[in-house]
């Protein structure tokens, strides 16, 4: 670590802009979805299993029922959601520059809602028949 | 991008080794962190031969010895030498520590005694580090009662069950051998506060006697400040008082969450 060149005092420089009073809402969503997942990974799983093997027609038979369905687009919106915020996290630990650091954020975000909006008209396409 | 590896000018080149003791008949070796802000030169590791039956038990022990008896420019901090004020706090055999309270006959026999100065710091010289920033966030949680009600005539009250929840904190010498420990304030020392800090701050949180536990809490909520903590625990492990700051700021986030759910 290299030392400050700022005349700035180091207090100054601790407080900065200030606290955003905010983190708190992505430390709690950031549990919640893995909850949701731990709960949800068991029905996926076998889900997924009686889908191995079959056709188009035997998957949309499948997932033609409500409750198949529902919980494949509850487990896609809980895995989409806490992959945001990792890969957010992750991004916020070590990229540093301001710049490419918003543009991280940025196509985070666009990647994880293209992904989980993708998976869910999947789902939706086959379970209604379509 | 974080920096991964070390600056140019901080990369160790060579090192001298000092002869061994005359006469010494059983020696231990050291192998410590040399820079000098005054040659111009790169850091270096030095070798040295301490006279173990000359000298206490302590790495701190040996350090004073090759002071007195070697190299009288060595540096390093050292004022208590019983792990009372945290001045001797430096990374010995790859563990941050208090070098006062460890052994060097802790350090696996036959190699050297490896001492380094705190991690991912500015050196001042040798095992110096410059810790204007770590004082600077201490400072900013504010380490002091906060109350809005007069001051009572005689003392601020305070129950055996509230003091107890003091327990665990208070202890905190400053050292800053988690915070330099910690992963999280490697990489974003400038904005998280560190584990050191917000242990402090959660002693304050929970003092049954402070009338500000809001605005603390509200100093805190960031993602910088508080949520880079992601439980790595290296401060646990690292802290020569037993002190668990990672659970201090699990228990801060629970606060967090406390209120607002």
């Amino acid at each position: 670590m290299s030392r400050p060149s700022s005349m700035r005092t180091p207090l100054g420089r601790v407080r900065n802009l200030g606290s955003s009073h905010s983190g708190t809402t992505d430390f709690w969503r950031q549990r919640l979805t893995a909850v949701a997942m731990t709960l949800l990974i068991v029905p996926v799983i076998v889900i997924v299993l009686m889908l191995i093997g079959r056709n188009q027609a035997g998957a949309a038979q499948i997932l033609g029922s409500l409750p198949i369905a529902i919980i494949l687009v509850l487990f896609i919106i809980a895995s989409a959601w806490h992959m945001k915020i990792g890969m957010q996290i992750i991004i916020e630990d070590y990229v540093h520059n301001e710049t490419l650091k918003l543009a991280s954020v940025m196509a985070n975000n666009f990647f994880c809602i293209a992904v989980a909006l993708a998976s869910i008209y999947a789902i939706v396409k086959l379970s209604s028949g379509v | 991008m974080a920096e991964f590896t070390l600056p140019k000018n901080s990369k160790i080149t060579g090192g001298k080794a000092w002869p061994k003791p005359a006469g010494a008949t059983e020696t231990r070796e050291f192998r410590i962190y040399r820079w000098n802000p005054d040659d111009g030169k790169n850091p270096s590791v030095d070798t040295y031969h301490v006279d173990i039956n000359d000298c206490g038990p302590m790495v701190l022990d040996g350090l004073i010895w090759i002071k007195n008896n070697i190299d009288p420019t060595l540096t390093f901090r050292r004022s208590c030498r019983e792990g009372v004020c945290g001045s001797c706090a430096m990374n010995i055999d790859g563990q941050n520590t208090l070098a006062c309270t460890k052994s060097m006959h802790d350090v696996a026999a036959g190699g050297a005694v490896k001492v380094n100065p705190l991690p991912h710091q500015p050196v001042v010289k040798d095992l110096v580090p410059d810790l204007t920033n770590f004082y600077a966030q201490y400072a900013s949680i504010e380490p002091w009662l906060q109350t809005t009600t007069p001051t009572p005539q005689k003392e601020w009250k305070q129950s055996h069950e509230d003091r107890e929840k003091l327990d665990g904190l208070y202890e905190c010498i400053l050292c800053a051998c988690c915070s330099t420990s910690c992963p999280s304030y490697w990489w974003n020392s400038e904005r998280f506060l560190g584990p050191a800090a917000l242990l402090q701050a959660t002693r304050w949180v929970k003092d049954s006697r402070d009338e500000a536990t809001g605005e603390r809490l509200d100093n805190l909520e960031d993602p910088f400040r508080l949520y880079r903590c992601h439980t790595i625990m290296n401060c646990a492990k690292a802290c020569p008082k037993g002190l668990n700051p990672s659970e201090a700021i699990a228990e801060l986030k629970l606060k967090m969450v406390e209120r607002q759910i």
